[in-house]
C-alpha cells in the first residue's frame, strides 16, 4: 500500500463507520476538489452505490462552470442529490465582517435542511491542515442542539474508536477526509482520474484554490494548468490554500465564530 | 497472478511524531529548535522574534517561535496547532501537539494514539518527574514503542556527563519497569535553547558519541501494518445493495485470499471466500492484505454480522467471556466492581461487567495498591465478565484485536489492553469435532434406573480452593452415603489425572480440557444412575457452567468455601508453601484465579464447619434432593 492507499483506507473505514452507526445520514456536496474526491471514495466504500442523500447548500452565488458540474455529475453518478436555499444576507448577524456575514448564510440554510428532514449526522470534506479550527477536529464531532461545536472540550478520540453513542438531540458531523492534506488531495484526484471543475485550473495567469461564492472567493496568482503543475506549485507556496476566501481573513475570529456556530 | 507479494511493502507517509513530558521541562523549546535547526521555518522568522526579544528587553527562546507560528496560521502560513508538518533531509515528519492544560490526558491520548513515535523530554536538572512517568506510561498503554528520551537543558548543568548518566539510569529504570524494550530506546543529551545534539552534533558534549535528536528520528520505522500475524478481518458491516451479499471491514491483520475458508467467531462458522469485491477496479482482486478497507462475498449465505471477526482456521482468535484488562481511566465516575459498561473491540460492542480490580497502578512511583475504585486519570488491572462469549487477542499477539475501549452513558471512558495470563481460550472446549454422532435411545427409562437404586442420579460438583476440603469431605459422604445403600462414586484428581487425563497439564487450556473430559464421564455416571461426587479446584465458572449445560437437571454445584489463608495454613499437600516460593506456575489462589460460584445449589464454609459437620449438610442435602425411597 502506498501513502494514498493509506489515507483512502482509513477514509473508507469511516465512511462505513459514519453509514453504520448514524440512522439518518447525508453528505455534503459543496462541488469543490476535497469533497469529489469524498464522493469517490463513498462509491469505493460502498461498491458503487452512494447509500444516502448529497446535500449541496446553494447560496446561489455559485459559479456557473460549478452548477454545470453539479447537473452533469449528480446524474452520472446516481447521486440522492438535494439542493438547500439559503435565506438572504440580511437575516444574518450583522455583526459578522461582510464576507463572513455572507458566509453565515450556508449555515443558516444548512441548519434549515437539517431541521426539515431531521439528519441526525452529516459528512463533511474538510481537512486538518486547511486551518487552525479544523485541525483541533475529532472524526466524530458532536453538535450541540443547534449544530453549536464546543472545541474546547472534545470526546477523546483513538484506536478509530468513534463516539457513536449520543444523547437524544445530539446532532453529528463526520470528517472522513480530515487526515488528508491539499496536495494529498490533488494527488488522488489525479490517479483515480476524478472529475474536477476546471476553475482549478490557471487561466490568463490565475486559477482558484479554493472554490465558493463568486462574490467572496478570489483567484490566486498561478500558471499551473495541469495535475503535475498543481502539484509543484502547491510545494514551494507559503500561500494559504484558503486565502482567496475573504471570510477567513477579515478579523482574528470571524472564521472560528462561523464554525463554532455550525459552520463546515 | 496479483498475488500479495507484490504490493509494496513501505508506505511514504510522514512519520507521526508525539513531544511529550513534564510541564517546563521544555516541549515547546525542543520543537522550536528542532524546526529552526531543520531549516522548517519561514524565512526570517527567527530574526523577526529575536528582534521582538530585544525590543522588549527579553531573552530569546526558541519556545516563542511555536506561540508566533500558532499565532499567524490564519495570516497565511500552513501551520497548525495540533499537526505541524516538517523534514529533515531524509524525510518527512507530522508533529502532533498534545496541549497541556485542563483536559490534558484526554487530549493526550488522542493525540499520542495517532503517533507513530514519541520524544519524552526531559529537564536536565530536574531529572524524573510525575509527569515525566505519567506520560511515559500513557505511551506504554497505548502501544507506541519507538521513543527517543531527550535530556533537556544540559548547557544548565554544564554539559555534565555525570548528571546525564543519573538521569539516564532513572529513566532506563522507570521505562524498564514498564515492560519496554529499551534497544530501541535511545537518551540523547541535549540542549534545545543552545542548539546541541539537536541537528548538529554537540561540540560541549565530546563524551556523548550517539546519535543526534534528529539522526534518531531518522532512524524510527515508519509503521508497517502487521503482515506477519494470522489474519483478522473485523466484519464492520454486511452491504445488500444489489444481487451481492458483501462483508465490509478493515483487514488488521495478515492476508485473505480468494477461496480461502474463513472461520467466524464467536459463532464458529466457517465459509469460503468467493470474491474479493471492489467498485472500479482493473481487474479481479485475488489478495488483500492487512491495513486496506475491503469486501468480501462468500460461497454459501452464513448469517454473519457486524462485530464478528473472521480469521483462517489455523491461528484464530482466542473465544472467553472473562479476560484482564490493563486500562487507562477517563471517566468522572470512578470505575468500581459490578459496574457494567458497554466494550468496544474492534466492530464488537457487548455489555461488561467489572468483576474484580486486580490492582490499582500509581504511575507516579508505579506502586501498587488493591484498591477498590478507579479513579479518573488513573490506571488500573481489571478482570472483565461478558454475557457471551468474546473473540479476542491477548494485546501481546494483536495490538488491534487486543484492545478496547469502554463506554459509559454516552461517552468513551477508557481503553485498555488486554491480558489473557491465567485465563483459558475457551475455544478448545466448544469445537465439536465429530459429526454425525447420533444419540442412543435406551431401553431402560431413567426412573427405572432410580426406582431400582432408591435415589436419582446426579452429581454433586464440588469446588473451591486447593486445601478448602474437597477431597475429604467428598470421600468421607461417599463411605457414608456407600453405607446408606446409595450407588456412588467419587471422581477426583487422583482416579482422573493418572488415566483418563494424564495428557493434561495445569495450564489454563489444559485445566479447562480437564473440567470437560471430568464433566462428560460425571454425567455418564449420572445418567447410569450413580450420585457422582466430584472433587475438583475447577476454578473457572465459564467450565463449570458448561458441564452444568451438560445435565442441567442432575447437576448441583457446591461451594465448598474456605477462606484462603485458611487453605493456606492447612496446605496439606505443601503447595501453598511450593508455590510462594514460585516452584509452581499457574497455582490457583496465588498466581492463578479462582472464580467463586455466583448461584450454587450449596455452600459449605469449612473454615468454620468441622468434617463432621460438613457431611451431615451434604447428607440432609442429598436426602432432600435425591432420595426417593427413604433410606
Amino acid at each position: 500500500m502506498d501513502h494514498l492507499d493509506v489515507l483512502e483506507s482509513r477514509t473508507i473505514y469511516i465512511l462505513r463507520e459514519a453509514f453504520n452507526r448514524i440512522d439518518k445520514l447525508a453528505m455534503l456536496w459543496s462541488l469543490g476538489k476535497d469533497s469529489n474526491a469524498m464522493v469517490w471514495m463513498a462509491k469505493k466504500a460502498f461498491f458503487g452505490y452512494v447509500p444516502f442523500p448529497l446535500i449541496h447548500i446553494d447560496t446561489g452565488k455559485k459559479f456557473p462552470e460549478m452548477y454545470a458540474f453539479r447537473e452533469h455529475y449528480a446524474r452520472e453518478w446516481g447521486l440522492d442529490l438535494r439542493v438547500g436555499d439559503c435565506p438572504p444576507v440580511e437575516e444574518m448577524d450583522p455583526t459578522l465582517p461582510p464576507a463572513a456575514r455572507s458566509a453565515a448564510r450556508k449555515t443558516a440554510g444548512l441548519r434549515a435542511m437539517l431541521d426539515r428532514e431531521g439528519y441526525d449526522g452529516v459528512i463533511a470534506g474538510i481537512r486538518r491542515d486547511e486551518e487552525g479550527t479544523r485541525a483541533k477536529e475529532r472524526v466524530f464531532s458532536p453538535r450541540g442542539q443547534h449544530n453549536t461545536w464546543d472545541f474546547r472540550d472534545q470526546p477523546p478520540e483513538f484506536w478509530d474508536q468513534f463516539k457513536t453513542d449520543f444523547a437524544p438531540g445530539t446532532h453529528l458531523r463526520v470528517h472522513p477526509i480530515l487526515h488528508w492534506t491539499e496536495i494529498d488531495i490533488w494527488r488522488y484526484t489525479q490517479r483515480e482520474n476524478i472529475p474536477i471543475v476546471d476553475l482549478y485550473f490557471a487561466k490568463d495567469g490565475k486559477r482558484y484554490r479554493s472554490l465558493g461564492d463568486k462574490d467572496i472567493t478570489f483567484p490566486v496568482d498561478s500558471t499551473a494548468s495541469t495535475f503535475d503543475e498543481i502539484i509543484t506549485e502547491l510545494k514551494q507556496t507559503k500561500i494559504a490554500e484558503r486565502s482567496g476566501r475573504a471570510m477567513d481573513h477579515e478579523s482574528e475570529d470571524a472564521f472560528e465564530r462561523l464554525r463554532a456556530d455550525g459552520y463546515m | 497472478m496479483n498475488d500479495v507479494s507484490t504490493y509494496p511493502l513501505q508506505s511514504n507517509l510522514p512519520l507521526k511524531i508525539v513531544i511529550v513530558g513534564h510541564v517546563d521541562h521544555g516541549k515547546s523549546s525542543l520543537i522550536g529548535r528542532l524546526f529552526h535547526d531543520t531549516g522548517s521555518l519561514p524565512e526570517g522568522k527567527v530574526e523577526a522574534i529575536k528582534a521582538m526579544c530585544e525590543r522588549r528587553g527579553m531573552p530569546f527562546e526558541y519556545a516563542f517561535l511555536m506561540d508566533a507560528l500558532k499565532a499567524e496560521r490564519d495570516q497565511g502560513i500552513t501551520i497548525d496547532v495540533s499537526h505541524i508538518h516538517f523534514r529533515t533531509a531524509h524525510r518527512e515528519y507530522v508533529l502532533i501537539d498534545a496541549p497541556g492544560h485542563r483536559e490534558f490526558i484526554k487530549n493526550m491520548v488522542t493525540g499520542a494514539a495517532q503517533a507513530d513515535a514519541a520524544i519524552l523530554v526531559v529537564d536536565g536538572r530536574d531529572g524524573v518527574q510525575e509527569q515525566t512517568r505519567r506520560h511515559a506510561y500513557l505511551l506504554h498503554l497505548l502501544g507506541i514503542q519507538q521513543v527517543i528520551v531527550a535530556i533537556n537543558k544540559m548547557d544548565l548543568v554544564d554539559y555534565g556527563e555525570a548528571r546525564f548518566q543519573q538521569v539516564a539510569v532513572d529513566v532506563r529504570d522507570y521505562l524498564a519497569g514498564l515492560g519496554i524494550d529499551l534497544q530501541h530506546t535511545q537518551i540523547i543529551p541535549v540542549s534545545a535553547r543552545e542548539g546541541d545534539n539537536i541537528v548538529e552534533a554537540s561540540k560541549s558534549m565530546a563524551w556523548y558519541e550517539g546519535d543526534t535528536l534528529a539522526t534518531a528520528l531518522d532512524d524510527f520505522q515508519p509503521p508497517l501494518a502487521p503482515l506477519d500475524l494470522p489474519l483478522r478481518f473485523p466484519i464492520q458491516d454486511v452491504y445488500k445493495f444489489d444481487e451481492r451479499r458483501i462483508l465490509a471491514g478493515r483487514i488488521e491483520s495478515g492476508h485473505l485470499r480468494r477461496g480461502d475458508v474463513l472461520l467466524f467467531s464467536p459463532s464458529g462458522k466457517t465459509a469460503r471466500v468467493a470474491s474479493i469485491e471492489a467498485w472500479n477496479a482493473k481487474e479481479p482482486v485475488l489478495a488483500v492484505r492487512a491495513g486496506q478497507s475491503i469486501g468480501i462475498t462468500l460461497d454459501e449465505q452464513l448469517f454473519v454480522e457486524r462485530g464478528d471477526l473472521a480469521s483462517l482456521l489455523t491461528n484464530p482468535p482466542m473465544l472467553t467471556n472473562v479476560f484482564r484488562g490493563r486500562l487507562f481511566w477517563l471517566g468522572r465516575h470512578p470505575l468500581v466492581p459490578g459496574n457494567r459498561y458497554k466494550m468496544k473491540l474492534c466492530n464488537a460492542e457487548f455489555p461488561v461487567e467489572v468483576e474484580k480490580i486486580e490492582k490499582v497502578i500509581d504511575v507516579s512511583d508505579m506502586g501498587i495498591s488493591t484498591g477498590d475504585s478507579v479513579e479518573r486519570n488513573a490506571v488500573g488491572e481489571v478482570v472483565f465478565r461478558a454475557r457471551r462469549q468474546i473473540a479476542l487477542d491477548p494485546f501481546e499477539s494483536n495490538m488491534v484485536t487486543g484492545r478496547f475501549v469502554l463506554v459509559e452513558d454516552y461517552d468513551i471512558v477508557g481503553g485498555g489492553l488486554i491480558s489473557m495470563d491465567g485465563y483459558a481460550d475457551q475455544r478448545a472446549g466448544q469445537t465439536v469435532r465429530a459429526t454425525n454422532i447420533f444419540r442412543v435411545e435406551h431401553r431402560v427409562p431413567e426412573e427405572e434406573r432410580w426406582r431400582h437404586n432408591g435415589h436419582r442420579g446426579g452429581v454433586l460438583w464440588m469446588t473451591g480452593l486447593s486445601g478448602a476440603g474437597k477431597s475429604t469431605l467428598a470421600f468421607s459422604l461417599e463411605q457414608y452415603l456407600f453405607r446408606k445403600g446409595y450407588q456412588v462414586y467419587v471422581l477426583d484428581g487422583d482416579n482422573i489425572r493418572h488415566g483418563l487425563c494424564s495428557d493434561l497439564g495445569f495450564s489454563p487450556e489444559d485445566r479447562v480440557e480437564n473440567i470437560r473430559r471430568v464433566g462428560h464421564a460425571a454425567a455418564l455416571f449420572a445418567r447410569a444412575g450413580f450420585l457422582v461426587l466430584t472433587a475438583f479446584i475447577s476454578p473457572y465458572r465459564s467450565d463449570r457452567d458448561r458441564v452444568r449445560a451438560l445435565a442441567p437437571e442432575i447437576f448441583h454445584e457446591v461451594h465448598v468455601d474456605a477462606d484462603l489463608s485458611t487453605c493456606e495454613e492447612r496446605d496439606p499437600k505443601g503447595l501453598y508453601a511450593k508455590a510462594r516460593r514460585g516452584e509452581i506456575d499457574d497455582f490457583t489462589g496465588v498466581s492463578a484465579p479462582y472464580e467463586p460460584p455466583v448461584m450454587a445449589e450449596l455452600r459449605i464454609d469449612t473454615t468454620h464447619n468441622s468434617v463432621e459437620e460438613s457431611v451431615a449438610i451434604l447428607s440432609d442435602y442429598i436426602s432432600k434432593n435425591f432420595a426417593i425411597t427413604p433410606h
